[in-house]
């Protein structure tokens, strides 16, 4: 009998040890008293996330029975995050997602429906290609809460001392306005930061995109896309352009060059904005020039048009969600919209928030001019997942490794993977 | 691990040997629990705690490869609403089209692997073997030395490894030193080959301290009078060193090496911290499986479960191999 005793005992406390670990996250959210939301943003959380802070405080005043939780995740990491808590637990309630998640997330059953709640009241007020963005099969799962595209930032004393009067409007003139500027004033004409995304123009200019849905066809490595990539290719390595950073540094390296005038053009987006204003080259904030994006060799520019939307997670109860969409509804409202690119730079996703204050940032009102040419996602789940196989052989490309036909056809074959109804070009 | 599972049928056989005619097996397990159900209550939370986290992720893991599972398919659970599997049995298809896959991803990263591992292992066998024996002396200062040698084990991997993107960026300490001799400095975190040795160097130091003690254990279990024996008889120092101190060392390189193998081929830190996910001529398997798994949307389970089950395949092989070569070179060594 002793020794059966002893067994029962040791497990049952291998048991409690074991349920002990599991214990931790449960809901906070009572029936009764105020409601606790939990929202993650995705937000820089040195240069823009002080402002939705101060917005939290201001709709929790707003709305003393419910109460939001901030946390701040970091952009990279979002995403596979959110899949992860999404399918268990530990999900938030809201979430700031980049337009290229919401159709993946959607197809996988994590967002609730916005249609008809609190937050999808005023969506004829938004851009509509941009609501657009935001839905699903028809249905509406996003509210666009700021928008974006890519632009070409330049420092305007830097190219005025290096000669050049315009910005430039095709690939070959930024080329040769870079060598100028290395020659006139010694710092570098471009930095490129080797992403998918900052890619995408490339391709875009030659009249192609990853995918075409209407052929179900891959064009990562159609002759138009090697095209672009060449055309990339050829401005990296351009005389004056700042050599290839492929670190996991790369972006801020690029940013501080950038900012403190070392140099003196990118390809970059308004949410930017904030950290040059910050720089010390950029302090009288009219140095700042945005061009759109050249055109390629079909003459027709494009810049993929970008942005954050705010999603509500499915499996919240029905108290969390309705608490969500009110917040939803507050954040995107033009009165906070306005606030928010009033300090931090961004650009609003509804006209009636592009107000006076808000267009005399220099970088706003650069940044609307050329929204008109950027280009929305494709509806596909899958679209932005084509980034990283283009990214991943971008580098390899840009820094000699593969040929663009070798490189980008390895591209076209794990996209293969994630597409398989597609063919391959 | 291995010592409970193989001692134990001997153990019970021994006992059974001594105290009756065998039955079936399962009388021999009740007979030997009657007589010993302390050891068995003792192995209970060992066994189970491995089960929870060897043996079951790992049937997973080998069930993952036989599916196309990734994050969109898999069954998970969103409020109140479950969506079940909906994934399906490819069998091989996994393996197929890793090893022959157009998307050129395994066999560059293989090929890759092997050369970190044999490149690793061999640099920090000698630097640790050459450091034990200069250690080993009586030199001033040798417990200053000894000491500080072993620092850079001491430091957490990942202070090291920041401390290396520092050291190695662009314009850090090596490339200014470089500079002032002359030579141009390559960038060592992204130009794709010199990242090959900046990953091998960072590891080198990483690794020399753990071969080093090691070693110098090894050298002082060595008597002195076989040392003594050789001078005598007029060995120069290169005979005694490879007539005294290697074979007298084996015991000790065969098991390291084998450690060094199998964690430099898993050493996951190194090339994840120095590099982050975006080089991919320079990440070896496992980060490649990572990455599969946590760097692209949907996440590949299957894919990177196939790639993980082909990292446990190949050491399972290379250990056997290893050890069945030992044993023919020298009887009673690790056997």
């Amino acid at each position: 009998m002793r020794r059966g005793i002893a067994a029962a005992a040791l497990i049952s406390a291998i048991t409690i040890t074991a349920s002990a670990c599991s214990g931790g996250a449960s809901d906070a959210g009572d029936a009764s008293g105020p409601v606790t939301i939990t929202w993650w943003d995705t937000s820089d959380a040195t240069n823009e996330a002080p402002t939705y802070k101060a917005l939290v405080k201001d709709f929790e005043k707003a709305n003393p029975d419910i109460e939001v939780t901030y946390v701040s995740v970091p952009f990279g990491d979002a995403q596979t995050k959110f899949q992860t808590a999404a399918g268990s637990k530990g999900a938030p309630d809201v979430l700031r997602a980049d337009v290229g998640w919401t159709p993946g997330f959607a197809k996988s059953g994590y967002l609730a429906p916005l249609d008809g709640t609190a937050a999808g009241e005023e969506v004829a007020e938004f851009e509509p290609g941009l609501v657009e963005q935001g839905k699903y099969e028809g249905k509406l799962y996003g509210i666009p809460q700021v928008t974006d595209t890519l632009a070409m930032m330049y420092n305007k004393e830097l190219f005025a001392k290096a000669g050049i009067t315009e910005p430039p409007a095709t690939w070959a003139e930024w080329k040769s306005d870079i060598a100028k500027v290395k020659d006139k004033t010694g710092v570098d004409g471009f930095a490129f930061n080797p992403q998918g995304y900052y890619a995408m123009p490339f391709l875009y200019g030659e009249g192609t995109d990853t995918v075409d849905p209407k052929a179900q066809k891959i064009t990562l490595n159609s002759p138009a896309a090697v095209k672009g990539i060449d055309t990339l290719k050829g401005l990296v390595k351009a005389k004056g352009a700042m050599k290839l950073d492929t670190t996991s540094n790369a972006y801020p390296n690029i940013m501080d060059a950038f900012s403190s005038g070392k140099v003196a053009s990118i390809l970059q987006g308004p949410w930017e904005n904030a950290n040059v204003f910050k720089g010390s080259a950029f302090s009288d904030k009219n140095n700042l020039g945005i061009a759109p994006v050249p055109a390629g060799s079909t003459g027709k520019a494009g810049a993929p048009l970008g942005g954050h939307n705010l999603v509500a997670y499915a499996g919240s109860d029905a108290a969390h969600q309705e608490a969500s969409q009110k917040f939803i509804a507050f954040m995107t409202s033009a009165g906070t919209q306005s606030q928010v690119a009033v300090k931090n730079g961004t650009l609003p996703t509804r006209g009636d928030a592009y107000t006076a204050e808000v267009t005399a940032n220099p970088g706003i009102a650069g940044y609307q001019k050329v929204l008109s040419s950027g280009r929305p996602r494709l509806a596909l789940p899958e679209y932005s997942s084509l980034y990283t196989p283009l990214e991943t052989q971008l580098i390899k490309i840009l820094s000699g490794q593969e040929s663009t036909e070798g490189g980008l056809d390895n591209a076209a074959a794990e996209a293969k993977k994630l597409l398989s109804d597609y063919s391959v070009s | 691990m291995t010592a409970v599972v193989e001692g134990k049928p001997a153990r019970t056989n021994r006992h059974q040997r001594n105290t009756g005619p065998g039955r079936g097996p399962l009388s021999r397990v009740k007979n030997s629990y009657d007589q010993r159900w302390y050891a068995w209550a003792m192995c209970v939370p060992v066994v189970l705690v491995l089960a929870a986290v060897v043996a079951y992720p790992l049937a997973q893991g080998i069930y993952l490869t036989f599916t196309d599972a990734t994050s969109q398919n898999v069954g998970r659970t969103i409020g109140v609403n479950h969506i079940p599997d909906s994934f399906s049995w490819v069998g091989l298809k996994n393996y197929a089209e890793v090893l022959t896959g157009a998307n050129n991803q395994f066999w560059p990263h293989l090929v890759w692997t092997v050369i970190w591992t044999a490149a690793c292992v061999v640099l920090t066998y000698a630097i640790g073997l050459v450091l034990a024996i200069v250690l080993n002396r009586d030199i001033r200062g040798r417990g200053l030395y000894r000491l500080l040698l072993i620092l850079p084990w001491a430091v957490p991997t990942f202070v090291t490894i920041f401390g290396w993107r520092l050291i190695l960026a662009d314009d850090g300490v090596v490339n200014q030193l470089l500079g002032l001799v002359g030579l141009p400095g390559p960038s060592w975190l992204s130009d794709p080959l010199a990242q090959k040795f900046a990953a091998i160097g960072v590891n080198i130091w990483c690794g020399v301290p753990f071969m080093m003690i090691s070693m110098l254990g090894g050298l002082q279990a060595i008597p002195k009078e076989l040392h003594e024996a050789a001078e005598m008889d007029g060995a120069t120092p290169w005979h005694r060193f490879v007539h005294v101190i290697l074979p007298g060392l084996r015991p000790v390189s065969s098991t390291v090496i084998l450690l060094g193998v199998i964690w430099t081929f898993n050493q996951f830190n190194v090339i994840f911290l120095l590099f982050g996910g975006n080089s991919d001529s320079v990440q070896i398997l496992v980060t490649y499986a990572y990455r599969l798994f946590f760097g692209q949307q949907p996440q590949d389970y299957a894919g990177s479960a196939t790639v993980g089950i082909l990292c446990l395949s190949i050491l399972v092989v290379f250990t056997s191999v290893y050890r069945r070569w030992l044993k023919r070179n020298d009887q009673g060594v690790l056997a």
